[in-house]
């Protein structure tokens, strides 16, 4: 079995010249079992992202172990891709350049006509086998990151790490990439297992199996882990209707308001669904908090549902 | 004075004098900065009055240059100068034996030394500065050098070049070597060191050899740096190249003013200048055109 274990993760940053470290991840235990969907939520700040770079081989520990498959995870690997927050094409090759590349790259031992096969077959399934000659500043935001999907699956790894994947994109691209996500995952792909870091609640909640909620220090890394138990293919309009989702929504707000009130800041809006319209808005970020991320946006509870109406 | 820059989406195209860890100093780049924006006004309308404009700077310039020449008999006058231009540029490829060339002879004689010697720090210079801006080491080891040389006038060396190639023309060849090693390297190594983190994790994780992080990742994000580079090094080589062959004599564009100068013809030095500036900037215009075909952008002032 290739399930992804992590076991007494720790990792902080600075701690040099009288500042005091930042303990990013505190005594992080959790395993991915092969074949599982599994959200990272929490908010700015909480190592979620850390924790993914950790896995990546991108970013060391500075104690603990994670292992994938029994092996442990020290560098990056063929076994494991990823997918970035800001899409990081390659901006001087076309978008078939950018998977062909990555693909050659990461898997030398494969035979080029295996690996130019895959990715004609995951460029077309993400619908952009015509558009394949483009330079990335020639087509879209969601074009983008859907050639970093098809990217990721062209290597075809053991495990799919999806760093808020799709956190810059309009809703309604969003849904679009979420959906085609879970078909390459579900049908197209021989990759079993996804590690998703997200803030969005909702998509947390339409693609996951089981969600790991993060919190801020001092407390625990891990603060809680909530199954998702929404039988598959759920479909975005009526799986919100279902007593198991408004469940699992209620217990991520909860988890997550009662974590903002330490070292993060609240999430700048809160937008919950119909049901909650109306409640207060949380106040602004105070000034200083969740420094390290300071170039991303601020974090927002956006549900699909409302967006599409 | 060096004022132009380069700002690419894929990166920062960086002045030589820019570069991570550089002293600043200047170099005297070919600069020819565009011209600012306007706002609003037609296309032709905008164009005519850049013509207009750049007419009443040429018309200040031929004013000073009467008022000089009121004062000193010596110096020709603008009639003077175009009807010895029109001598040279009639017949311009002469070649009578030595010391009696046409300017067109000299002209493509030194430019034949600057291309010589440009390539030759191109060749050395990309690479050099590539290995410098990929390997901290190779920064450690190599910055301390270039910045203890760069300063020196490149005229300095031609006395090393003459012992050690015993030929004039080719220590010539040798000092725009080394004028054009400089913001090559410099320029290269900013460029190949300034590689975006996400790009740089792509190819951490999806796992590239040396080979492919070069050719897919650096050179890509470098070219604008690289290119802004070639074309402050070709400013100056074109600079230096009058200076060298008027220490190095007999042949070239140099040794032409000089000797137009020792005959007494102010009039042919003259010319020579209006020609050089005219052919540098035509060097110029080429490599600007190069850096926009690259992607890269110079600033405007």
């Amino acid at each position: 079995m290739s399930d992804l274990v992590i076991k007494g993760l720790h990792k902080s940053f600075g701690g040099r010249r009288g500042v005091p470290p930042q303990h990013v991840l505190r005594d992080v235990d959790l395993t991915v079992r092969q074949g599982e969907f599994v959200s990272l939520i929490g908010h700015s700040g909480c190592g979620k992202s850390t924790l993914l770079g950790i896995v990546a081989g991108l970013q060391h520990a500075d104690a603990g172990e994670v292992s994938l498959g029994g092996e442990p995870i020290t560098r990056p690997g063929p076994d494991r891709a990823m997918v970035f927050q800001n899409y990081s094409l390659l901006p001087r090759l076309s978008l078939l350049a950018n998977v062909r590349e990555a693909a050659r790259a990461a898997r030398p031992d494969r035979p080029r006509a295996l690996l130019d096969e895959a990715v004609e077959r995951y460029l077309t399934a993400v619908g952009l086998w015509e558009q394949r000659n483009k330079l990335p500043h020639q087509v879209s935001g969601g074009m983008q990151q859907r050639t970093a999907v098809a990217r990721a699956f062209a290597v075809g790894p053991r495990i799919l790490l999806l760093d808020e994947p799709f956190g810059a994109l309009d809703a309604l691209t969003r849904a679009r990439l979420q959906e085609q996500l879970l078909e390459l995952w579900g049908t197209e792909s021989t990759t079993e297992t996804v590690l998703m870091v997200t803030h969005g609640i909702d998509e947390a909640i339409l693609l996951a199996d089981r969600i790991v909620v993060m919190g801020n220090p001092p407390g625990p890394s891990v603060v809680d882990t909530i199954d998702v138990v929404l039988p598959r293919p759920r479909d975005r309009v009526t799986v919100i209707d279902q007593p198991a989702y408004r469940g699992v929504q209620e217990r991520l707000l909860t988890l997550l308001h009662a974590d903002s009130g330490s070292a993060a800041p609240p999430p700048a809006a809160l937008s919950v669904g119909p049901a909650d319209r109306g409640r207060p808005r949380a106040s602004p970020p105070a000034p200083g908090a969740g420094r390290r991320h300071v170039t991303r946006p601020a974090p927002l509870f956006v549900t699909l549902t409302s967006s599409l109406g | 004075m060096t004022t132009q820059s380069g700002n690419a989406p894929a990166g920062t195209a960086v002045l030589a004098d820019a570069a991570p860890g550089a002293q600043a100093g200047a170099d005297g780049g070919a600069a020819t900065p565009p011209p600012p924006r306007r706002a609003g006004g037609g296309r032709l309308r905008a164009a005519a009055s850049a013509a207009a404009w750049s007419l009443v700077g040429l018309a200040v310039l031929v004013g000073l240059w009467l008022w000089a020449a009121a004062d000193t008999p010596e110096l020709p006058k603008p009639t003077d100068v175009l009807s010895t231009l029109g001598d040279l540029l009639g017949d311009p490829f002469y070649d009578r034996g030595p010391g009696d060339k046409g300017i067109g002879v000299q002209l493509l004689t030194s430019l034949q030394r600057v291309f010589t010697g440009f390539g030759l720090a191109a060749l050395v210079g990309i690479p050099l500065g590539l290995l410098m801006g990929g390997s901290k080491r190779a920064w450690q080891a190599v910055n301390p050098v270039v910045q203890l040389l760069r300063p020196v006038s490149p005229l300095a060396w031609f006395p090393l070049g003459l012992v050690v190639l015993k030929d004039s023309p080719q220590a010539a060849v040798f000092v725009i070597f080394v004028t054009a090693l400089w913001p090559t390297v410099l320029n290269t190594a900013a460029g190949a060191a300034s590689v975006p983190d996400d790009q740089r994790n792509v190819a951490k994780v999806f796992r590239f050899g040396r080979f492919a992080y070069v050719r897919h990742v650096m050179v890509p994000h470098s070219l604008p740096s690289i290119v802004t580079g070639l074309r402050l090094s070709m400013g100056i080589a074109w600079m230096v190249i009058v200076a060298v062959e008027m220490l190095s004599g007999s042949t070239g564009i140099g040794s032409f003013v000089w000797n137009s100068y020792n005959g007494g013809d102010l009039s042919e030095v003259i010319s020579a200048i209006v020609l050089i500036g005219g052919v540098g900037f035509a060097l110029d215009m080429f490599f600007l055109w190069l850096l926009r075909l690259v992607g890269g952008k110079a600033a405007t002032p």
